[in-house]
């Protein structure tokens, strides 16, 4: 077993696409997997239902499937999006329906009474929501919620399936060209665990941030 | 009249829990009242500011019909206070945060000018030093002065007070009680359910015994504790004080 130092650099290139698109999609996913588990927790019948097919449909799913679907399947449907927009979207929509359920488990969490005691100070629905639930459900739903923040920094990986030439893409490349998989791809490997401890160090900081005492359980990171 | 409560009716399931229920408050009074758990008394403040609806009957706070359907509640609830059993602050705010909120982001006060509004409150309930605590940092006798202070904030007309001394250690009773004396004394007006006989005693206008879901009897202190029309005020007097003594 031996080693090519230009590997290095070379896989390197693909770190600012890994790093773009587990980004992204995070970004994509806390907003809408927010939007999902408000909609799951406070919305009528219907919005609930639509909610719970959402999240079923995409945990029920590989993610692999869903991504071929937004990349081989919607130009069928006369939309066309690039590979990068594609596993952006298909990633993105994936961890939402993740997000969601711990977005619900945590608002669910926050004690009954901080809802009535906002509701009785004049707060609207809304109002309470966002002063008095979110910013607790939030702190309680970070442990579990960094967890999914890594596992897509991980399955990001499945890009490289859609031609992107992120960390992984490059090393199949890499691979193909020298002929060496093992060693390129236990470099790919390194890198992806360096870029986990970095980012769950990150993690761990905020966490510890915003920590209130008595809000929530101490941190509990693998 | 401040406020009118006219035959409020509610039932969970089968079970009636309030069977028509009628009094009023005149601007100023303190009113206590008592009765065994499970008779309604929650329910009843509940379905005064519409934490809960009514089934039947109506509210009204001066001339408003607080359970008109078209009534916006969220600003009658805003001159409504409410003290809860357990406290309930915001677990993710300071005492002062827990103050400020509902000024400003109910009121829409100028952050500055809720800031002070709070640090005011937080003093007149003696607990200017703790303004940077968090809830979890206090105890239960300081984080229900606390609630307090953010009902005082919003300059309620009334305040409604379920059981705000229940939940607390027998040596921390004192120092709610004695917030919410000086309250009474100043003129707030406030219904507190309450089985702190020695409050009645000292500041109630009138005290309310329920029983099953209907006011059996209603009276000044004095008339309550001497001669009750109903033989089930006077036992029920007797027990709770022999339960409770009369601190406060
Ligand atoms: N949300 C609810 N759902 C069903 N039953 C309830 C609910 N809230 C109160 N009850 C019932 O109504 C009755 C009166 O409760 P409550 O008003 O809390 O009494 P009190 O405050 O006098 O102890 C009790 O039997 C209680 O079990
Ligand atoms: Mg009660």
């Amino acid at each position: 077993m031996s080693f090519e130092w230009e590997w290095f650099p070379k896989l390197a290139e693909g770190l600012p696409l890994t790093l773009q698109i587990t980004f992204s999609c995070i970004a994509i996913g806390i907003v809408l997997g927010v939007l999902l588990a408000l909609g799951r927790v406070y919305g009528h019948r219907i919005l609930r239902g639509i909610c719970i097919v959402y999240i079923q449909f995409f945990r029920g799913t590989p993610l692999l499937v869903q991504l071929f679907i937004v990349y081989n399947g919607f130009p069928n449907l006369g939309i066309t999006l690039t590979a990068l927009q594609s596993g952006i979207l298909a990633l993105g929509l994936n961890t939402a329906a993740y997000q969601a359920e711990y977005f619900r488990g945590a608002i669910q969490a926050v004690r009954g009474g901080q809802m009535l005691a906002a509701r009785s100070l004049g707060m609207s629905l809304p109002q309470a929501i966002r002063y008095a639930i979110l910013p607790q459900a939030f702190r309680l739903v970070l442990p579990a919620w960094s967890n999914e923040f890594i596992l897509m920094l991980k399955y990001s990986s499945i890009v490289f399936t859609v031609t992107l030439l992120d960390l992984m893409g490059k090393a199949k490349r890499l691979a193909a060209r020298d002929s060496r998989s093992f060693e390129i791809f236990l470099v790919a490997a390194l890198y992806y665990l360096v870029l986990v401890f970095i980012v769950s160090t990150l993690l761990r900081l905020l966490e510890k941030r915003v920590r209130i005492p008595g809000l929530g359980a101490p941190s509990q990171h693998r | 009249m401040l406020l009118r409560v006219e035959d409020i009716h509610k039932r969970y399931g089968k079970e009636e829990v309030l069977c028509g229920v009628s009094f009023g408050m005149m601007k100023g009074e303190t009113k206590v009242i008592i009765g065994p758990s499970g008779t309604g008394k929650s329910t009843l403040l509940r379905c005064i500011n519409r934490l809960t609806p009514a089934d039947q009957g109506r509210v009204w706070l001066e001339e408003e019909e607080i359970t008109h359907t078209r009534t916006n509640i969220n600003k009658i609830r805003a001159q409504i206070g409410f003290v809860f059993q357990s406290f309930n602050l915001f677990a993710h705010l300071t005492a002062l945060g827990n103050v400020r909120i509902g000024p400003m982001k109910v009121k829409r006060m100028k952050k500055d000018d809720a800031t002070r509004l709070a640090r005011e409150e937080l003093d007149r309930v003696g607990l200017a030093d703790k303004a940077d605590a968090y809830p979890a940092e206090l105890s239960g006798g300081q984080q229900q002065r606390v609630s307090i202070a953010r009902a005082l904030a919003m300059f309620p007309k009334l305040i409604l007070f379920d059981e705000p001394t229940s939940a607390l250690d027998p040596e921390l009773i004192g120092e709610v009680l004695e917030v919410m004396v000086s309250l009474a004394k100043e003129g707030m007006t406030m219904l507190v359910v309450t089985h702190e006989m020695g409050f009645a005693r000292a500041v109630a206008d009138e005290i309310i015994f329920m029983e099953n879901g209907v006011i059996v009897e209603q009276g000044t202190p004095t008339q309550m504790f001497t001669n009750a029309k109903h033989q089930r005020t006077g036992e029920f007097l007797n027990k709770i004080s022999e339960l409770y003594g009369e601190t406060g």
